[in-house]
C-alpha cells in the first residue's frame, strides 16, 4: 500500500499535518497542543522505519525517487543559434534516498519525537512553538531527501529561519543574542553555499539534448546531472574551450572548481562546526532551549557533514582527496582542541558544546581517510553522536528543570536523590567518551581505523583526544551525580514518565548500534561501495 | 521600416492608443475640479477611491492593449511607434507601465486606510491626486524612444513627487525633506540633460535609434564627449534610482515624506528610472557597433557596463553596511532600497551574449518581487507607525502580541527582502545571480551574496522586535480596511512568486521579444 505512494514526500511533510490542527487549537490548551505535536512528529518516525524495512540497499533506493519539475524557466533565446528549440532554467522536485540520507532521516524523526517529547518544559508560547519546531522537522528531513540543489537549499534556510525563531523566542537569558549569532554565522554558511551552487548550475547543470528535430539547452539543479556532468569527460562544463574553437562559455576551470570546492568545504564547516567556526554553537547550546539543542547538536550539526560529503566529497572528489591531509589535519584541530576545553568548562553544557565539537572531528577523520572504513565510520560516528548528544541535552534539561543551574560546580550528588536520572547520564557518558559495545565506540574505532590506512601519524595524535574525552566525561559526569549533595537538592524527584521514555529509548538504539552495528552498516555500504570505484576509476587510487 | 516613415502627426486613430495616458489626464483634472467644488468638511476619501479607479482604468486599457498585441497562440503584433519613434507602445512599456500602475493602485489603496487620520498631512485631495500625474510621467519614460520625451517623462514624475514630498510642510523634517529632494532632484535631472546634450551633439539625434546609427562613428571620433555623456547620464540616473555614491538624499527624503509617499518614491520612481536606464544604454551603448559585439572589454559599451557594474556593487555594499546603524525604519528601508538599486542593476550592467540574454526577465521579475515585498513592508510601517506615534525600530516591539496576524505578514515581506525562500524576493535574487554567474561574472555574485548576509542583521531586528520583545503599554492595533487588503495582497503576491514563479516569467518572455521590444531601430 504505502509503496505506491510517495513515501519520501509524505515523510518530509506528515509533520505539516500538525502545523495545520495546530492552527485551529485555542492557544491556551497546553496540553492538547503538546500532544498534538508529539503526534505529528511519530507520523514521520513510523514512516521511515517502514522505509528502513523496505530499502534494499543493493538497489540504492532508486524505487523511492520522486521526481517533478518546480520550476521551469523558459530562458530568452532569441540571442541564440538557430536550431535550438527550448532553452531553460529547471528546478526540480526532486526527492531520493540513499545508504548515506537513509539513516540520517531516521536520526531526524527519532531525534525530533524525543525533543517534542522533552519539550514539556516549554512555558510560554506554546502553539508558536510547536508550529516552528515541525517546520524545523520538516527543513531536516528535507535537506537530507532533497536532490536538487535550489530544493536543498530552500529546506536548509527553512531550519535556519525556525531555529533563528526557537533560539530568539524560548531560549534563555541571553537567546537574542545568540540567536544573532547563529543566524549570521549559518547564513553566511548558506550564502557561500548557494553562491557554490549558482556557480555550478550555470557550468556543470548544463545538459544539451538533441533528438532529430529538437535541440534544447537546459539548466538545472538535478543533482544526479550534476554528478554525471561533472564527472563524464565530453560534457561541456570539462571541454576545454580550445577544443570547441576557443568559446565553451560553459568551462569550469581547475580553478573556478576549487573555488566551488572550498567554498562548499566552508559553508558545511560552518555548520559542522569547523574549528575557527565554531564560535556561534557555543552560543546556541548553552542559550537554546534543551529540547531544540538536542535537535540542533543531534541533527543540524549533522547537516553540515551531510552537506560536506553529498557536495563537497561526492561532487568533487579529485579536490577533495587532494585535500584529505587538511581535513584530517582540521579534524584532529578539532579533537583535540574540543577535549582541552572541555576539560576545563565550569558549566556542563559548556563541556557538551566542547564535547561536540570533538566528536565533529572525529567524523572529518573518517572523510578525510577517503576508503571504506573510514567513510562508513564517519556517517556511524554521526548517527551515533546524534543520539548521544540528544540523550545528554534531554538530561541536561530536566536537570535544569529540577535545580535551576548546569554549573559543575553548584550540582553534586545527584545520584542520591535521583538515580535513575543519575544512572542514564552516567550510561550516556560512557556511550560519549567510546565504551566498547555502545554506539560512540564503533564510530570512533572505524574512523581512526580507516585513517590509519592512510596516515598513521595524524591518527595517532588523534587518539589522545580520545583518552582527554574520557578525562573530561568522567570529570563531569562524576561531580553531579556523586560528592556532596547541596541541602536543597534533597527532595527533588527523579524522572517522570514522559521524561524516562525518551532517555530509555535513545539509550535503547545507542546500545543497539553498540552491539549489533551491521544494522546501520549494512545499509551504508552499497552507497559508498559507488564512490569508491568511481573515486579509483578517476584518479587511479 | 525607415525612420522618416514613422516621422508622421498624431492622428485620431493613435490616441486610441493612448489610452492609458490620457485616463490618467482626464482623471488627474477632474479629481482636481471636484476637491476645488468639495466642501471642506466632506472626507477626501472620496476622492482617494476615484483615483484609485482612475489607475485601475488605465491599467485595464494597458493590460487589454497588450494582449491585442499578443494574441494567445498567434503572431505578435507590431509595435505602436507615434511621432517618429518617440513613443512607442511595445511589450517592454506596457509591462513597465503594468508594474507602475500596480504599484501606485496598491499604494493608493494603503493610504485609503492611513492618510484618512493623518494630521500632518492637510491636503489629502491633492495627495491623491498628485499621484496621478507622477505615475502618468513613470509612464511616458517607459514609453519613450527619443531623449526629449525620456526628459518630459522624468521631469513631470520628478515635479509631482516634490510636492508629493513637501505636503507634510507642518512637520520640520518634512521641509528639510522637500528642500533636499528638490534640490538634488534639479542637480540630477541637470546632469541627465548634460550627458544627452552631448550626446546629441555627437549624433545630431535626440532619437535612440538613430543615436544607435550615429554612435558608431562618433566613437571614432570624439570619443571623450561620447564617454562624458554616457557617464553624465550614468550618474544623473544613479541619483534618481539612489545608487550609491549617488544614494544620500534618499535617507532623508524618506524620513521626511509621508509614509505612501515614501513607497512611491522607493518603486515607482525607482522603477521609471531604471526603465529608462535599460531602454537608453541597450539602444545605445552597449550596441554601439554592432548587435551582439558591445560588451566586449575595452569598447565603449564595455566601460560603461563596467562602470554599471561598480555603481552596482557599491550600492550593494553601502546600502547594507550603512543600513546596519539606522534604528529608524524608514531610514533602514531607504538604504535596503539602495542595497536593492544594486541588485536590480546587475542584471542590466552584466550586459548581453548570445547564451545569456535574459536579462531583461531578471530585471523585471525582481521588479516585481520588490513592488510587493516594499509596498507590504512600508503599509505595515504606516499601520505601526502610527500606533506608536514614531517611525523607530521601536515602535515595533510586541507586534506579535498587539497584531499577530500582522507580524506574520511581516515575517514574509522580511523574509522576501532578505532574499530567503519561498519568497519572490529569493527567486528574483536567484534569477540574477544565475545571470552574473553564467556571464562568469563571479565576483558581482560573490558581493551579491555577502550584502544579503549582511541585510540578514537589520532585517531580522525588525522579526526580534516583533516576537522577541514586549511592547510598552500598547494594546491592540486596529488595521483599517485598505491598508490590511493592500498588506494580504502583497503577502500574497509574494508567497505565490516564490512557490509559483513560472506563470509570471513563462509570460515575460513570451510576450518581451529584445529586437522587437526593447530596440528603437
Amino acid at each position: 500500500m504505502l509503496a505506491d505512494l510517495p513515501v519520501l514526500s509524505l515523510i518530509t511533510f506528515s509533520p505539516l499535518l500538525g502545523i495545520l490542527v495546530l492552527l485551529f487549537l485555542p492557544k491556551q490548551r497546553s496540553r492538547l497542543l503538546k500532544v498534538t505535536a508529539i503526534a505529528a512528529t511519530l507520523l514521520p518516525l513510523i514512516l521511515t522505519f517502514w522505509l528502513y524495512a523496505n530499502y534494499h540497499p543493493e538497489v540504492g533506493g532508486a524505487e523511492f525517487k520522486e521526481l517533478s519539475t518546480w520550476v521551469e524557466v523558459p530562458v530568452n533565446k532569441e540571442t541564440l543559434a538557430p536550431g535550438v528549440t527550448s532553452y531553460m532554467l529547471e528546478f526540480q522536485y526532486h526527492m531520493g534516498v540513499d545508504g548515506l540520507s537513509l539513516p540520517l532521516v531516521l536520526l531526524t524523526a527519532l531525534v525530533s519525537l524525543m525533543a517534542a517529547l522533552a519539550s514539556v518544559h516549554i512555558k510560554k508560547r506554546w502553539k508558536s512553538f510547536y508550529i516552528w519546531f515541525l517546520l524545523l522537522e520538516v527543513g531536516m528531513l528535507g535537506v537530507f531527501l532533497a536532490r536538487d540543489l535550489m530544493l536543498f537549499f530552500v529546506f536548509f534556510e527553512l531550519t535556519l529561519i525556525a531555529t533563528f525563531f526557537l533560539i530568539g523566542i524560548w531560549g534563555y537569558f541571553n537567546r537574542e543574542k545568540a540567536a544573532n549569532k547563529f543566524l549570521i554565522y549559518n547564513g553566511l554558511g548558506s550564502a557561500l553555499m548557494l553562491m557554490a551552487f549558482v556557480m555550478l548550475i550555470a557550468t556543470a547543470g548544463l545538459t544539451y539534448v538533441q533528438t532529430d528535430n529538437t535541440a534544447s539547452l537546459i539548466y538545472s539543479g538535478n543533482y544526479e546531472n550534476l554528478l554525471s556532468n561533472l564527472t563524464n569527460p565530453e560534457a561541456l562544463v570539462n571541454v576545454l574551450p580550445e577544443m570547441l574553437g576557443g568559446n565553451n562559455p560553459f568551462y569550469l576551470t581547475d580553478g573556478v572548481k576549487w573555488a566551488v570546492f572550498i567554498l562548499l568545504l566552508i559553508a558545511f564547516g560552518i555548520k559542522l562546526p569547523i574549528f575557527p567556526f565554531h564560535t556561534w554553537m557555543l552560543k546556541v547550546h548553552t542559550e537554546a532551549p534543551p529540547a531544540i539543542v538536542m535537535i540542533h547538536s543531534g541533527v543540524l550539526l549533522k547537516m553540515g557533514a551531510y552537506g560536506l560529503l553529498r557536495f563537497g566529497i561526492f561532487l568533487f572528489p579529485e579536490q577533495a582527496r587532494e585535500w584529505a591531509v587538511v581535513l584530517a589535519v582540521l579534524g584532529v584541530i578539532n579533537i583535540i582542541y574540543g577535549a582541552l576545553l572541555a576539560m576545563v568548562q565550569k558549566e556542563f553544557k559548556l563541556v557538551l558544546a566542547y564535547s561536540s565539537i570533538s566528536h565533529m572531528g572525529i567524523v572529518l577523520l573518517g572523510i578525510a581517510s577517503f576508503n571504506e572504513i573510514g567513510l562508513q565510520g564517519a556517517v556511524f560516528q554521526l548517527v551515533s553522536h546524534g543520539l548521544i548528544s540528544a540523550l545528554l541535552f534531554l538530561i541536561v534539561g530536566s536537570l535544569y528543570e529540577r535545580t535551576g543551574t548546569t554549573e559543575i560546580p553548584e550540582l553534586g550528588g545527584l545520584a542520591r536523590s535521583m538515580p535513575f536520572m543519575s544512572g542514564i547520564l552516567l550510561v550516556a557518558g560512557m556511550a560519549s567518551l567510546g565504551l566498547p559495545g555502545l554506539s560512540g565506540f564503533i564510530g570512533e574505532f572505524l574512523s581512526l581505523l580507516g585513517l590509519f590506512d592512510t596516515m598513521k601519524w595524524l591518527t595517532v595524535i588523534a587518539t589522545i583526544g580520545v583518552i582527554l574525552t574520557a578525562v573530561y566525561v568522567l570529570r563531569a559526569v562524576l561531580a553531579i551525580t556523586y560528592g556532596a549533595m547541596p541541602e536543597r537538592f534533597i527532595t527533588f524527584k527523579d524522572a517522570r514518565l514522559i521524561e524516562a521514555v525518551p532517555m530509555i529509548a535513545l539509550l535503547a538504539f545507542i546500545v543497539l548500534l553498540g552491539v549489533y552495528p551491521s544494522v546501520l552498516t549494512d545499509t551504508l555500504q552499497h552507497s559508498f561501495d559507488v564512490l569508491i570505484n568511481q573515486l579509483n576509476a578517476r584518479v587511479g587510487g | 521600416m525607415a525612420y522618416n516613415d514613422a516621422l508622421g502627426r498624431l492622428t485620431w486613430n493613435d490616441l486610441a492608443y493612448l489610452t492609458p495616458e490620457l485616463t490618467l489626464v482626464i482623471a488627474a483634472i477632474l479629481l482636481t475640479l471636484i476637491d476645488l467644488a468639495l466642501p471642506n468638511r466632506f472626507s477626501r476619501q472620496t476622492i482617494g477611491w476615484l483615483s484609485l479607479s482612475g489607475l485601475l482604468l488605465s491599467l485595464y486599457f494597458v493590460v487589454w492593449h497588450m494582449l491585442k498585441m499578443n494574441p494567445v497562440g498567434g503572431e505578435p503584433g507590431a509595435v505602436v511607434r507615434l511621432l517618429g519613434d518617440s513613443y512607442r507602445i511595445d511589450d517592454y512599456a506596457s509591462l513597465m507601465k503594468i508594474i507602475f500602475l500596480v504599484g501606485a493602485a496598491l499604494i493608493v489603496l494603503m493610504s485609503l486606510g492611513t492618510v484618512k487620520r493623518d494630521d500632518e498631512l492637510p491636503d489629502k485631495g491633492e495627495f491623491y491626486t498628485l499621484l496621478l500625474p507622477a505615475v502618468l510621467g513613470a509612464m511616458i519614460m517607459a514609453s519613450s524612444g527619443d531623449l526629449i520625451t525620456i526628459f518630459v517623462g522624468m521631469e513631470l514624475l520628478s515635479i509631482t513627487t516634490y510636492v508629493l514630498v513637501g505636503m507634510r510642510k507642518k512637520v520640520t523634517i518634512g521641509s528639510e525633506a522637500a528642500f533636499k529632494y528638490v534640490v538634488i532632484g534639479g542637480i540630477s535631472s541637470a546632469i541627465i540633460l548634460f550627458g544627452m546634450s552631448y550626446l546629441y551633439g555627437v549624433t545630431g539625434s535626440t532619437n535612440l535609434g538613430l543615436i544607435a546609427l550615429g554612435l558608431q562613428n562618433a566613437v571614432s571620433q570624439y570619443p571623450a564627449f561620447v564617454y562624458i555623456a554616457f557617464f553624465f547620464m550614468l550618474g544623473g540616473l544613479g541619483m534618481k534610482i539612489a545608487a550609491a555614491p549617488f544614494h544620500a538624499w534618499a535617507p532623508d527624503v524618506y524620513q521626511g515624506a509621508s509614509t505612501p509617499v515614501t513607497a512611491f518614491l522607493a518603486v515607482i520612481s525607482k522603477a521609471a528610472a531604471l526603465a529608462v536606464l535599460f531602454r537608453i544604454f541597450y539602444n545605445t551603448a552597449l550596441f554601439d557597433t554592432s548587435y551582439f559585439k558591445g560588451g566586449a572589454a575595452g569598447s565603449l559599451g564595455g566601460d560603461v557596463f563596467l562602470a554599471m557594474k561598480v555603481l552596482a556593487v557599491s550600492a550593494m555594499i553601502v546600502g547594507t553596511t550603512v543600513a546596519l546603524r539606522q534604528r529608524n525604519m524608514k531610514r533602514m528601508l531607504a538604504l535596503s532600497g539602495v542595497a536593492n538599486a544594486g541588485y536590480l542593476l546587475v542584471p542590466i550592467s552584466v550586459g548581453i551574449v548570445g547564451f545569456h540574454s535574459n536579462n531583461m526577465s531578471e530585471l523585471l521579475f525582481y521588479l516585481i518581487a520588490y513592488l510587493f515585498m516594499n509596498i507590504g513592508a512600508f503599509a505595515v510601517l504606516a499601520v505601526v507607525s502610527r500606533a506608536a506615534g514614531h517611525e523607530e525600530l521601536s515602535g515595533f516591539a510586541g507586534l506579535y502580541y498587539r497584531a499577530p496576524w500582522t507580524a506574520a505578514a511581516m515575517i514574509v515581506m522580511i523574509l522576501s527582502l532578505a532574499g530567503l525562500p519561498v519568497t519572490g524576493g529569493f527567486f528574483g535574487k536567484l534569477f540574477i545571480l544565475i545571470g552574473a554567474a553564467q556571464m562568469k561574472d563571479f565576483w558581482i555574485v560573490a558581493i551579491m551574496v555577502a550584502t544579503s548576509v549582511i541585510s540578514y542583521y537589520f532585517y531580522f531586528s525588525v522579526i526580534r522586535q516583533m516576537f522577541m520583545r514586549t511592547s510598552e503599554g500598547g494594546g491592540e492595533i486596529w488595521i483599517p480596511v485598505p491598508t490590511g487588503l493592500a498588506i494580504w495582497i502583497c503577502v500574497g503576491a509574494t508567497i505565490a512568486l516564490g512557490i509559483f514563479p513560472n506563470p509570471v516569467l513563462d509570460w515575460l518572455n513570451t510576450v518581451f521579444s529584445l529586437p522587437g521590444d526593447l530596440w528603437v531601430r
